[in-house]
């Protein structure tokens, strides 16, 4: 039965790898560029949310809400300023050094404003945990909404992608931005989009993680950050089912890692997992080869 | 003499003139005491960076692959080196041969796990390599973070587990303790040494890059299908470069680790490889020159900032961005060429020839 509850642990810390590794993926798929302020986003979107609970006393949902909104503003932000002038630079780790700058600047507004001390964050998720099986198997009700909160935004973004107008636009950009240009596409309004998007389900996804696992500091985000970047690769980065298996079996590797093999060397299995699967598919778990022409 | 020199030669001389230079007028500004304590404390750091970010740019810049561990090969030279010192503390008494040794040691078992780590990652390109580079970075960082090691009479014990589980002797030593890292190494860095260590870091960077094997490692960076169709082995100059560049971030891991009382494998974090690497990125991708200075600058720069506080930082990121807006953008490009010095003068060159 303990391995079933680490389990479910797994899937559900997968499940917001999952949906922090979206938003890396359709950046990356759209923009060629990694974000690396996607981390502290998240955290961002978690102070956000504990303000307006602690301090305006409003209801959780009211709290996400403003987090959400909050955080694609502060995408959409990030992407006039720091990114989108550096669209044609010649090296495309001039895009990446901005990033980083922006996530120091992140981390840093919020040293000023919330001060270093760690915060305790306080669940959204209230309706107590799920006894299973005659009470041998307990599900934290958080996990269960990790869970489907991470299925319903894979099913409506897969939608929304597939469907709608703006998201074949989206893939038109990550297709051939010239191309999608003469078709009369506004490629740097769909750029904008994407990380609109991307940092919106930031926002969730750091929500969901403080959820759980309740300490929040301006440093917060940096490691989930990492670890969604690596369940992005893992999974093929641009694709966003692979984005969700390589969220999900991070989590379960290292929740299972730290149950049974080391609580130290968590990270290093999961990392190790990761360096064996890209040099067996070096493309990740989804990802399409290219074949590159002379 | 200058003019029978040819260019690169030149621009190499200018390059070790100027660490020289700055050499000589540090010690006479110690010498004469002007230099803060503070600033004293920063002077071994400084050529720690100095020498990373001038190893980090014969990957990123030369060989061309991007590179996110490169703190992991620092921590490996230092644990190597400072395990080293601090086994021989008793034994060699000379700070100077002591370190030396060390060095040695550090830079050698960093390149080991330069080969052991580059023969699998070269096989991938671009973001993909990145990302690997990283991920062995982290590994090597919580490895050594278990890793206890001790010294008794019978020899040397190690764990993975805990102090009590390796065994040791009752008059044993715990050398490397896991999470507590090494204490008591030997204060042997000093400023001359770190300078040292830049001189035999440019000596061998520049002749590499200078080099046979260095023209071969740009032509492959620059185009890989045609190098390879000329015959180049691509493996071969590309792990050349990997791990020249590692055996170098071990020795000023050995510098670092002996500037410090206590030393931590969480001192070697991801967050360290970027710090090196926009040092790299901001002095100019393949320009060594720019790296020394961008090294001393950036690391300078929130030291300098200090009257500001709480705002350094933040003003540090807002450095950052603007310039790399500044310097890359296209936007910042065009700015640059309209009001640059060269091309004002060029264009009332042209206008008098028009008249």
């Amino acid at each position: 039965m303990s391995f079933l509850s680490y389990l479910i642990n797994g899937i559900s810390l997968g499940s917001v790898y999952a949906i922090i590794a979206l938003g890396y993926t359709m950046v990356y798929g759209i923009a060629k560029m990694l974000n690396f302020a996607h981390g502290d986003v998240i955290m961002v979107g978690g102070y956000v949310a504990l303000t307006v609970m602690l301090n305006l006393n409003a209801n959780p949902f009211l709290a996400i809400l403003v987090a959400i909104v909050v955080c694609t503003v502060l995408g959409i932000c990030i992407e006039t300023i720091a990114y989108r002038p550096l669209l044609g630079a010649a090296s495309p780790l001039a895009v990446l050094i901005t990033a980083i700058g922006v996530s120091y600047f992140l981390q840093n507004a919020v040293l000023l404003i919330f001060g270093s001390n760690p915060k305790s964050f306080q669940s959204v998720v209230t309706f107590g945990n799920l006894n299973l099986a005659g009470g041998a198997l307990v599900v934290s009700d958080e996990a269960v909404v990790t869970i489907l909160t991470c299925v319903v935004i894979m099913v409506a973004l897969t939608l929304f992608i597939n469907k709608t107008k703006a998201g074949q636009a989206m893939q038109a950009v990550s297709e051939d931005k010239g191309a999608a240009r003469l078709m009369g596409i506004n490629v740097n309004g769909t750029i904008a989009l994407t990380f609109a998007i991307g940092s919106g389900l930031a926002a969730v996804a750091g929500i969901l993680l403080l959820s759980s696992y309740p300490s929040l500091t301006p440093y917060t985000g940096s490691m989930p950050g990492i670890k969604a970047f690596v369940a992005a690769v893992f999974g093929g980065i641009g694709s966003i089912p692979g984005a969700l298996i390589g969220g999900i079996l991070l989590g379960v590797i290292e929740i299972l890692g730290r149950a049974y093999i080391s609580s130290q060397l968590a990270d290093a299995i999961v990392f190790a997992v990761l360096i064996v699967v890209l040099l067996v598919k070096p493309t990740g778990l989804l990802g399409k080869a290219v074949q590159e022409k002379v | 003499m200058m003019k029978n020199l040819n260019k690169t030669t030149k621009d190499n001389l200018i390059t070790y003139g100027m660490v020289i230079a700055v050499y000589i007028i540090v010690e006479i500004l110690l010498k004469a005491g002007m230099i803060s304590s503070l600033l004293q404390g920063l002077l071994v750091p400084l050529c720690v960076y100095v020498v990373l970010a001038v190893s980090l740019n014969l990957v990123v810049g030369i060989s061309g692959e991007l590179s996110l561990g490169h703190a992991g090969f620092m921590c490996v030279g230092a644990f190597a080196g400072a395990f080293f010192s601090n086994s021989v503390k008793d034994v060699i008494t000379m700070g100077g041969v002591r370190i030396f040794l060390a060095l040695l040691i550090g830079a050698a078992a960093a390149a080991v796990f330069g080969l052991l780590i580059g023969i699998p990652v070269l096989r991938l390109r671009g973001d993909y390599l990145a990302i690997v580079t990283l991920a062995f970075g982290e590994i090597i960082k919580n490895v050594v973070n278990v890793f206890y090691v001790g010294i008794d009479g019978s020899g040397i014990h190690i764990s993975m587990k805990d102090k009590v589980s390796m065994g040791l002797a009752a008059d044993g030593d715990v050398i490397i303790n896991g999470p507590q890292g090494i204490t008591g190494t030997p204060k042997d860095s000093t400023f001359t040494i770190g300078i040292l260590l830049i001189l035999v870091t440019l000596f061998i960077v520049l002749n590499l890059i200078n080099s046979r094997d260095g023209r071969a490692i740009r032509s492959i960076r620059d185009n890989r299908i045609a190098a390879e169709s000329v015959g180049l082995n691509i493996t071969k100059y590309k792990l050349m470069a990997f791990s020249v560049s590692a055996s170098l971030a071990g020795a000023a891991g050995v510098l670092y680790a002996h500037n410090l009382a206590s030393l931590q494998a969480s001192k070697f974090s991801f967050n360290t490889s970027i710090l090196v690497l926009v040092f790299v990125v901001l002095g100019g991708i393949g320009n060594i020159r720019g790296s020394i200075i961008a090294a001393v600058v950036l690391t300078l720069l929130p030291e300098l900032l200090r009257a500001l506080n709480d705002y350094r930082m933040l003003i540090y990121a807002i450095v950052l961005i603007a310039m790399m807006l500044f310097t890359s953008s296209p936007a910042g490009m065009a700015f640059r060429e309209r009001f640059s010095l060269k091309r004002l003068r060029e264009r009332t060159k042209e206008q008098k020839e028009e008249q």
